[in-house]
Order: C-alpha cells, then structure tokens, then sequence
C-alpha cells in the first residue's frame, strides 16, 4: 500500500516525483513559530544525512568540508540541480519553508542520485525557516553564496518585515558570508527589486558587484534559467530585477 | 465540537516584581506592576519621583528597570511603551522615549552615553542620552530611538553590554544569544554580528557577565527555561561550560511531579569582586550561588542559600559593586486578591565573602528584616508594607510560574489540532 503510494507519486519514464502530487500554497507565514526540529548550533548539523555518499559516517565529523552554498527559499531546486553539477565539489543546501515542496526536492535529488550514479551528492534540502534559524545552521563566514530568488514580494507595508531581504536580517547574511562571498537576489517584481537594491546599498558590510563581474561570473545566467519561477516569468516574457552584491569588511 | 480548541481565556496579565541596586548602593528600586519605588538609603527615606517633562509615570507594568554603570541614570519600561530616562541625582524623569511596541529589556552603554531597549518584536532600539540635559534644569525634548539591530521577531529576554564596552548582547525566546559589535555610531545600527552563542534549549531568560583583573574582558554568563546556567566566551560565542541546576532546584519532595519548565532560571546577578553569580530559580526557596574559575572555563556550583520562613522565591536579583549585598524581591502585581492586589517582599543577603571553597560552613547569610539596610522604612516604601501574609506568597509563586510559561514557552499544538486548524485551506481540501 504505502510502496504503490510512493511510486504513484514519481513519473514513470524518468523516477523523477511530479509535482501535481506535491501541491502547496504559493507563501507561508514566516512569522509564524515553527514545528520542525532545528539543530541547537552548526556543529549539531548531521551532514551524513544530507550527502551520505560523501560522509559515510556521522561521527567522521570535523576535518570534512563544510555547506559553501546556500539557497534561500529553493522552491522547487531547479537552481541547486544546475549548480550540483556546475560546481561538483562544492557542498550546497536548499532552505524552504513550504513542507510538501522541500519533501518534493528531497524525492528529487533523490531521484536524481539514483539515475545519475555519483552525481548530485553534493545538494540537499532542508525544510527550515531561514528567517530565524540561519546561525543554527552555518558559523560565521562559512558561506561564499547566498541565493534569494524570486522571494515573495510582501506589497502590504504592514508586511514589509516578512521580506527576506531586509536591513537587519542583512546583518545576519553577512555575519553566514565570508569576506568576498557574494549575494544573488532576483525577482520580477520591479517594488521589490528596488527594495532589495536599497536594503544592500545602504548596507556597510555590501557592495555591488561591477557590470563586467556579473557578466563574467556563469552563476548569474543561472538566475533566471534555472529556477522554476525565472522559467515561468520567461514563458510570460516578464522583467527580471537582479541585484548581486558583494560581502566586504566593514570600514572601521 | 470546536470549543475544545479554543484557547483558554486569558488571565489577567501578572508582572513579576523587579529590584535594581545603585552601584555605590545609594538607593534602591523596586518595580511591582505599574509602580515604580525608589528609596534613598543615603538620606534614609523615601524618594518621590518628579516627572516634569509632561508625561505621566508608567501606567502599565513595568517589565524592566536598571541603573547605568556610573550610578547617574535609571532607565525604566514597561508594557505602557514608554522608556523613562531618570536622573538619580533629582530623580526627574530626563526624557521619555516612545516605544512602537512593549518593551522587553532596557541596557545602558558603559560610558553613559546611549539607552538601548528592546520590543516585543525583536527589534532592539538606541537612543543617544544628551548628558548635557542631565544636569540642566529643562527636560530634554521626548527623544526618538533608532532601530539598532534585530531578532527576527522573537522576545528579547535580556540585553548586556560586555565588561569592557565593546560588544552587545542580546538574549531571545529562541534559544539565541547574539553578540554584536557596538559600533561608534549605534544610531546607525549595528550590523557586524560577532558571534551567536548558541547551546540553550529553551529560552534564554537572563544574561550577566563575569570579570576579574586578569581577566578584564570578562566571560558571558546566561540562564535558560532548559534549567542550564551556561558560561561563553564572549568574542567566539562558545560554549566553555554547562552548570545544570535542575537537581539544586526545587524542594525534593515535588520532584519528578513537577513539570521542566518549573526550574527555570528567572534571574542571574554576578558578585561583584568575585566570580560568584547568584541564580534566581523558579520553585527554589533562596538562591544558587555558582562558582566561575576563569582560567578553568568551568561553571560549578558552590552552594545553595536557602531563605527559611516565608515561601520566598527571588523574581529578581541585584548588586551594587561597592556594597557586596545581594538585594533580592519576590512578588507579582494583578494577583486578583482584592486585599492584596500585589506583593513585593525584599530580602537581603551578604558575607559573600566567606564563601570560598575551603569554608564551606560559613556562608552568606540572610539578613533579617531590622538588618536590612534602610530599615523598616525601606521595607515600608519598597513592599508597601512591612509585614506579608504567609498565604500571599504561594499565591504570587504560580501566578508568576503562569505568567513566565505563557510569555516564553513556545506554544505546542498537537498534530490533531494543527491539522483542525488548516481544515480550510485549498491545498487540503484537494484531498478529499
């Protein structure tokens, strides 16, 4: 009964899950107090359940590497798939709130893992509230890139403080990114972008990346044409507003 | 069918009564619900205070009280959203400060020259005290805070500058202390985090920091729901040691009954010129004095002070650096007793000393009331009266347990009721 269930859920050309067996509300409060298990600090965080082919053991803690990347409210992970194999040997961590979505990735990767052998071992999902909980998953300057995209824009001002990029949740995304770690946010929404450019120009501890450093970096193309959000816009021929700032020691 | 789920009407909120000592022991506060008593031990009397800047005094409770390092101001706040800044010289009330929402926790910067407080939304406010008004005779105009920094909406518990002024801390419901560095301009916000120290399982309730001559940048020290006093390094935000008081706490014969959260630590007071903390504990009759070897890193606890007689259990605990008293107040406002709508009692403890860890028979002693300095009439002022009704006591211990667990304990729904609660959404009638 539960194994025909779980295959009922995953196309059967591909063992990829499908989605209309997923289905989730667009936006979930992030104000509200959180049923899900956090780790106590970022020493508690058991890698060997996210990348079990590269950390075998839990107790083999210490000398391994440490998460480098991190997305912030994934969504569906098309992002982590095209940098999974864009930077394989770096350890990355989708963040979502939406529990049936980041369940949806997880069956994703898992997927994926079993028909790319060795591939996508160095993606993973956590259902979690990054708004509250991102010391409790990364020390400080452990990070060299944050993603923000296309976050829910919030119109109400009342709701302003439910943006996930704001003046002082920045403070916190500093203290994650190491110096030279860079932050990439994009979204279709014009309000928002001029808000998230705003919030990271008036923010000491940022600064923009130049024209030529965007072009050159291949992330930025990703932005747009990875995630399931960019594609969609794309079909519908809307505007993007991307913002990528740079992580700098604070002048004293 | 639906009446099971709904939540139980809401008492009337009870306020914990809170004490601050000067730090040359001048005078004494007490706050009890909306009242604020101050006793001047040098004259001996009471002190009324004055408020001329136009305001009233605090019409709601009040939720945090303390005095700046140099003895010159007092702050004080409270769920009416007004922040008071005193001068203990008149005490005038200097300025008044508006708050968006309640406040949770006041600080003052070392130097004197800034007042952070905290709301109820996690964000934590400075305002630049103008010490020129402080001596003039006009009230400095009601000034306006600047948002500093923020928890991203949860409860500030506590907020602490570090011993040698450079860092700030502050201590939330979710488990997180953060320590900040205090930048040159606060009103511009501070936004370089210099670590979190995380460890706490539950809510952090209250912070103080421990230092000595050798050590003069000094160690953290927090208390939490978990029933753990635990010591940090201030600048690394890690975790040196763990001093679990469950087993100190609470009289033997309500253990295992007794539900965790009743241990809580509710207060924490490092002794001055000593690496001694005396820690306050929900359902402890007296005090817990903690020891802090610093070269060691280790936290153990050195002794317990019981309080014979009445049920006192400390809701708050004070020092001043000169004196070597340990000023300590039971009590809660809006007890629903028409007789005796609230109850402060204020005890005193010293010969702190003696306690050092050879001696382990001679230790802090419990003054008694006519030991207490200030006397009767300090007794007076600060409890409103100088004798208590044994039976008020217990009554003012629940209500504060109530009162503590509603505030800081996250709320836990069962997985039917969560479940009831989402009966409506789209994504869940799909299923159907």
């Amino acid at each position: 009964m539960l194994e025909n269930k779980v295959n009922s859920t995953h196309s059967k050309s591909t063992g990829l899950p499908r989605k209309r067996f997923y289905r989730a509300r667009a936006h979930s409060n992030p104000l509200s107090d959180s049923h899900f298990p956090v780790p106590v600090a970022p020493s508690h965080v058991d890698y060997s359940l996210h990348y079990p082919q590269l950390f075998p053991s839990s107790d083999e803690a210490g000398s391994c590497k440490k998460i480098q990347f991190a997305d912030i409210g994934c969504g569906f992970g098309g992002l982590l798939i095209s940098l999974s194999t864009l930077f394989p040997d770096t350890l990355m961590i989708g963040m979502e709130l939406r529990d049936k979505v980041t369940e949806y990735v997880k069956e994703r990767i898992l997927a994926l893992r079993v028909t790319n052998p060795g591939q996508y071992q160095n993606i993973s999902v956590v259902r979690t509230n990054s708004m509250k909980y991102i010391p409790n998953y990364f020390e400080k300057a452990q990070l060299s890139k944050m993603f923000f995209l296309f976050p829910d824009p919030h119109f109400k001002e009342k709701n302003h403080r439910r943006r996930v990029i704001s003046p002082f949740l920045l403070d916190e995304y500093a203290y994650a990114l190491e110096v030279g770690g860079i932050i990439y946010t994009i979204t279709d929404v014009e309000e928002l972008g001029d808000w998230m450019k705003a919030c990271l120009e008036n923010h000491p501890m940022f600064e923009a990346l130049t024209s030529e450093e965007v072009e050159a970096d291949p992330v930025t193309k990703l932005l747009s044409s990875a995630t399931e959000e960019g594609q969609k816009v794309d079909r519908n021929g809307g505007q993007t507003f991307r913002a990528i700032y740079r992580r700098i020691a604070p002048s004293l | 069918m639906e009446d099971i789920y709904e939540e139980p009407n809401k008492d009337t909120e009870v306020a914990p009564a809170l004490i601050a000592v000067h730090p040359t022991q001048n005078s004494v506060a007490l706050a009890i619900g909306s009242d604020l008593r101050v006793f001047n031990l040098i004259g001996g009397c009471a002190v009324s205070l004055v408020e001329n800047s136009g305001g009233a005094l605090h019409k709601d409770s009040i939720r945090a009280i303390r005095y700046g390092a140099s003895g010159k101001l007092f702050v004080s706040a409270g769920d009416d959203k007004l922040v008071k800044i005193w001068s203990t010289e008149s005490w005038h009330c200097i300025s008044t400060v508006c708050s968006e929402k309640r406040v949770t926790a006041v600080a003052i910067s070392n130097d004197g020259s800034y007042v952070c407080f905290a709301d109820k939304f996690g964000v934590v406010w400075v305002v630049d005290v103008d010490v020129e008004g402080l001596d003039g005779n006009q009230a400095s105009a009601n000034k306006k805070a600047a948002p500093m920094l923020s928890h991203y909406c949860s409860i500030i518990t506590s907020l602490e500058f570090s011993p040698d002024g450079q860092f700030f801390v502050s201590a939330d419901r979710d488990f997180k202390i953060r320590v900040t560095v205090f930048p040159k301009k606060p009103l511009d916000g501070a936004h370089e985090i210099q670590s979190f120290a995380l460890g706490h399982t539950e809510f952090v309730s209250c912070l103080a920091s421990v230092y000595t001559q050798e050590f003069p940048h000094g160690f953290l020290v927090s208390g939490s729901g978990d029933s753990t006093v635990r010591l940090w390094d201030i600048s690394s935000g890690s975790l040196l040691d763990t001093c679990d008081i469950r087993d100190k706490a609470g009289p033997s014969e309500f253990k295992g009954i007794e539900e965790e959260c009743c241990s809580a630590v509710t207060d924490l007071c490092t002794i001055p010129d000593s690496t001694l903390v005396a820690v306050a504990v929900q359902s402890l009759q007296g005090i817990i004095l903690l020891r802090c070897d610093l070269s060691a890193r280790t936290l153990n606890v050195a002794k317990v002070v019981s309080i014979k007689g009445d049920t006192f259990i400390p809701t708050s605990l004070a020092t001043s650096v000169s004196s070597g008293l340990l000023w300590m107040v039971t009590g809660a406002s809006n007890l629903g007793d028409l007789e005796s709508p609230s109850l402060a009692r204020v005890r005193v403890i010293s010969d702190f000393k003696k306690t050092s860890p050879d001696v382990v028979q001679q230790g802090p002693t419990v003054l008694e009331d006519d030991e207490t300095p200030g006397g009767e009439k300090l007794l007076k002022k600060l409890q409103g009266r100088v004798s208590i009704d044994e039976k008020v006591f217990s009554t003012a211990a629940e209500a504060l347990k109530t009162s503590m667990s509603k505030l800081l304990i996250k709320k836990q729904y069962s997985t039917e009721r969560r479940e009831f609660r989402k009966r409506g959404r789209n994504d869940k009638k799909l299923k159907q």
